[in-house]
């Protein structure tokens, strides 16, 4: 693979991740104003008119573009090292180029690198085990206010009546969905990862993200939990941005890591309505936009 | 959709509501977290005129510039909380008629919007494209050099800038309404779980 081509791609994916809403999201975003009515439509409907206008004049959607997360999967014939520095070559660009904003700050001496690249920043995981020749990147920008609404629960909790169950885990699930109300940008979309370490309880509710907001998950006990949290959640009548109304949330998405006997954790991340994420395909020396 | 011409007076404010879908016009300025605490140590000679009936947007800004001077490029609300410490006095001391930002605040904030005669407008996140161009004009800035682009106070001209009464002058908080039912409807449900 021609490194000057994959720099090519990669500054595209990122472009189109930070200008143009990816379509199986605009549709949920469509779908949700039009249930509703009064001031919660009004808000929908700009964001989607914000959607256009960004798709249509390239500028960011959002101006928090968040932090950068990569999954790379790839074939034998691939370096990762090599790859790594187009990934820096392509996010450094990207930001010159003001598709993304200076986003990496040193928390102990508070400086902004001014480029995107930093400790851990942007994060890059690497898979290898596709066939010689394909390469797939995934990438997701997690704006730091949907951030701020993530929260880690051990169970038993007890202020929450929620013991080490499926019906614990749906308490905490709508107990993080309250507590963010309008704050993360709703309409949002809630990925939960249940049970793995602190850590990889985090990651899990994190991927969730990746999968289409229409699909169903392929476990049937997650699948119902996934629907019945969705319909209570939209309940609360928390509504776009917390000016009330039925779409608080646009899916809920759920995943499971083992866990260790002594642990149960319950991680819940939220991503705002401007749910930036895209894959790029490379087949055959040809790339294909997701 | 209500239209507020700025400057604008007590009498038209008193009026909003929460709940209403407001369109801006006119001069407001840029202010977050500097911007607050050197507006309330500090006289703020520079932007007194402009504040009098005016209002406060918390927003960082990306701008560029160019031959045909500053432009606002992306420019959505940030969120208000941090302002909590100082806003109160800042509606006091200036007479400002409006804040606007994301979020909601707080309590001193909501009594001094009671007592001085002014509203909270929350705009909406994320909506970056569309609010940069509701701003047709960058007239100044004030301590660019010292507080830097995003903590600058900017001296903008708006044109139909959209937003949403969330505080009003009568002491209700859309935040508190929402907040009361989402809890109450959530306590519902977890006793059927
Ligand atoms: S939460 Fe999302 S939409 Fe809201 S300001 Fe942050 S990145 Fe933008």
């Amino acid at each position: 693979m021609e490194t000057q081509k994959l720099d090519e791609w990669l500054l595209e994916l990122i472009r189109l991740t930070s200008c143009e809403l990816a379509p199986d999201v605009e549709r949920a975003l469509c779908a949700a104003r039009d249930a509703e009515q009064g001031r919660a439509r009004s808000t929908l409907d700009w964001m989607l008119r914000n959607a256009q206008e960004a798709r249509e004049s390239s500028m960011p959607i959002c101006q928090d573009t968040g932090s950068l997360i990569f999954y790379i999967d790839h074939g034998p014939d691939l370096d990762q090292e090599q790859m790594t520095q187009s990934f820096l070559r392509a996010v450094i660009k990207a930001t010159e180029r003001s598709l993304l904003r200076p986003n990496a700050v040193d928390p102990v001496s508070g400086k902004n690198t001014g480029n995107n690249l930093g400790v851990g920043a942007p994060v890059l995981h690497f898979h290898p085990g596709l066939a010689a020749g394909k390469l797939s990147v995934r990438l997701m920008l997690k704006g730091g206010g949907s951030e701020n609404c993530g929260v880690q629960y051990a169970l038993p909790d007890g202020s929450l009546q929620a013991g080490r169950d499926l019906n614990g885990v749906k308490r905490c699930v709508l107990d993080a969905a309250l507590r963010a109300q309008g704050f993360g940008c709703a309409p949002g979309t809630l990925g939960v990862g249940i049970g793995g370490d602190r850590m990889t309880s985090f990651q899990e509710s994190k991927e969730q993200f990746f999968r289409p907001l229409d699909d169903v998950n392929t476990d049937p006990i997650l699948a119902a939990m996934e629907k019945e949290l969705l319909e209570s959640i939209n309940q609360l009548e928390i509504g776009p941005m917390g000016f009330g109304g039925q779409s608080t949330v646009l899916g809920v998405k759920m995943g499971l890591r083992h866990r260790v006997p002594a642990s149960y954790f319950v991680s819940v991340s939220y991503m705002c309505w401007a749910y930036r994420r895209r894959c790029l395909q490379v087949e055959n020396g040809q790339a294909v936009y997701l | 959709m209500i239209r507020i011409d700025l400057p604008v007076a007590e009498e038209p404010i008193r009026k909003l509501k929460v709940g209403d879908e407001v369109g801006v016009y006119g001069v407001m300025i840029t202010a977050r977290d500097a911007a607050h605490k050197y507006l309330v140590e500090e006289d703020g000679a520079e932007v007194r005129e402009v504040l009098q009936g005016g209002m406060i947007y918390h927003c960082g800004p990306v701008v560029r510039q160019s031959d045909a001077g500053w432009q606002f490029v992306a420019a959505g609300p940030t969120t208000s909380k941090r302002e909590e410490p100082y806003e109160a006095e800042v509606i006091a001391q200036y007479g400002v008629r409006a804040v606007i930002g994301k979020g909601g605040m707080g309590e001193r904030t909501l009594a001094a919007c009671k007592e001085h005669g002014a509203v909270y407008l929350h705009a909406i996140g994320g909506l970056a494209v569309i609010l940069a161009r509701s701003v047709r004009k960058v007239r100044e800035v004030h301590k660019l050099d010292e507080f830097g682009a995003p903590e600058a106070m900017w001296v903008i001209e708006v044109e139909n800038f959209p937003a949403i009464v969330t505080m009003d002058s009568h002491g209700n908080s859309l935040h508190a309404e929402v907040l009361k039912n989402s809890t109450e409807r959530a306590q519902k449900l977890l006793a059927q779980w």
